[in-house]
């Protein structure tokens, strides 16, 4: 099985005036890629090499930084590029709205949390939406020593990478903009996998 | 000049009054103009690094160190513990960043010498040897964070080490720091984007030995 470094679903430039086209090609086919390369590099002869990427995170050693911060920062992007659209889904619906009400309130609270979290962020991460709770994270999740493990429904890039660009220090403004381009189809049908 | 609020404090409680004495911290000026490292560093990112990041830790340092006056007034140790992490993120960044204004310099580059060159010879052989370390340990830190040429004061010895986030190298490990890169992606991302080891290669261009001399000469004083 092999790893694959999918292009967007949308063009560079299909996020603005929310997200810079600079921005979304840098990152992508820079740090991205890097990632990919570096990650399918590390794992090169190893059992991880044909395994399904979500397996050679949850089973991760922590020591193995090269797979560690490259196989996450390949997890991350992919899903990352996912909560993202040009147009439509800006909500959360079906059984993921339902959670989304009845764990936060409605979905003003869960982005208020969310822009909390990464406003909060000392330093590089990314802000996780995982099956049970909303929090700021660096490692992935899926990962046995992440600080909260769940499965990852939703997440918001806040390295500085991810809107330096455009924004500057800016980060709160950052993610104001973001949920402009905020899509939770794909959100929904993990969530749709997961749920009871 | 944490130090000198932490006296301050004392003096205050010695005194027996509930009201804490805090001196503000200040953004420090820096000693050159915003374009003056260029072209290894742009005036943009100079700027904004300066009056607004490193104004935002100072602002925010005097923040959490009010909030932590009030927590010691009220002996409420659960807040004080609380505040930790902001003095730290803040308190580092504050010191972190005052010192990389002093060890840049447009008039920089080149290689120490004196006993600074001594002690980089001694542990290294050559400065290209402690050059290359110090870049591909920086540009390998994962995330943000600093790249440190330290001094050991134990051993009397130099040691490269890196921090993550704002960490401060001295509280944290004991090293006296007497270079210091920062590769948060602000510090370069405007002008080397996501090459972070053109950046890294390119601020030696710029560090300012002399200044190193004198912190590797204090630090040996006061050992």
């Amino acid at each position: 099985m092999a790893f694959e470094f999918k292009n967007l679903p949308y063009a560079y430039d299909a996020l603005e005036p929310h997200i810079d086209a600079k921005t979304m090609e840098i990152h992508h086919s820079k740090h991205h890629k890097t990632y990919f390369d570096k990650f399918t590099d590390a794992v090169k002869g190893t059992p991880a090499e044909n395994q399904p990427l979500e397996q050679v995170l949850k089973e991760l050693d922590a020591s193995k930084g090269p797979v560690r911060n490259n196989g996450g920062g390949f997890y991350n992007h992919n899903l990352f590029w996912l909560c993202m659209s040009p147009a439509g889904n800006r909500t959360p619906s079906g059984k993921l709205g339902d959670a989304v009400n009845q764990t936060f309130g409605s979905y003003d609270n869960l982005k208020q949390k969310i822009n909390d979290a990464g406003v909060g962020r000392f330093g590089s991460g990314f802000v996780w939406l995982i099956s049970n709770s909303a929090g700021t994270l660096e490692d992935n999740p899926l990962m046995p020593f992440a600080e909260k493990r769940g499965t990852p429904v939703f997440c918001v890039d806040v390295w500085e990478h991810a809107y330096y660009l455009k924004f500057q220090n800016r980060r709160p403004e950052y993610l104001n903009s973001f949920w402009n381009v905020a899509s939770w189809k794909h959100a929904e049908e993990i969530y749709a996998r997961i749920a009871h | 000049m944490l130090s000198a609020t932490f006296r301050a404090l004392r003096r205050a409680e010695r005194l027996g009054t509930a009201m804490a004495v805090r001196m503000k911290h200040t953004l420090p000026d820096l000693p050159y103009d915003y374009n003056a490292l260029e072209p290894y560093i742009s005036a943009e990112i100079m700027k904004l690094h300066h009056q607004k990041h490193h104004n935002a830790y100072v602002t925010n340092l005097n923040i959490a160190e009010e909030k932590l006056a009030e927590a010691l007034a009220k002996k409420n140790l659960s807040q004080v513990i609380s505040l930790q992490p902001a003095l730290k993120f803040n308190g580092g960044g504050h010191i972190n960043h005052s010192l990389f204004w002093q060890v840049l310099s447009p008039t920089g580059g080149g290689e120490p010498k004196g006993d600074l060159m001594d002690l980089i010879r001694r542990e290294y052989g050559l400065f290209e040897n402690m050059k290359n370390e110090l870049i591909n340990s920086t540009v390998a830190i994962q995330g943000s964070g600093w790249g440190w040429l330290g001094y050991n004061p134990t051993s009397g010895r130099l040691r490269i080490n890196t921090t993550a986030n704002q960490d401060p190298l001295e509280p944290t490990t004991g090293l006296i720091p007497l270079f210091g890169i920062d590769v948060w992606e602000h510090a370069y991302y405007l002008q080397y984007k996501n090459v972070r080891a053109d950046y890294v290669k390119a601020i030696f261009n710029v560090a300012d030995w002399e200044n190193v001399t004198k912190r590797l000469h204090a630090a040996k004083m006061a050992n």
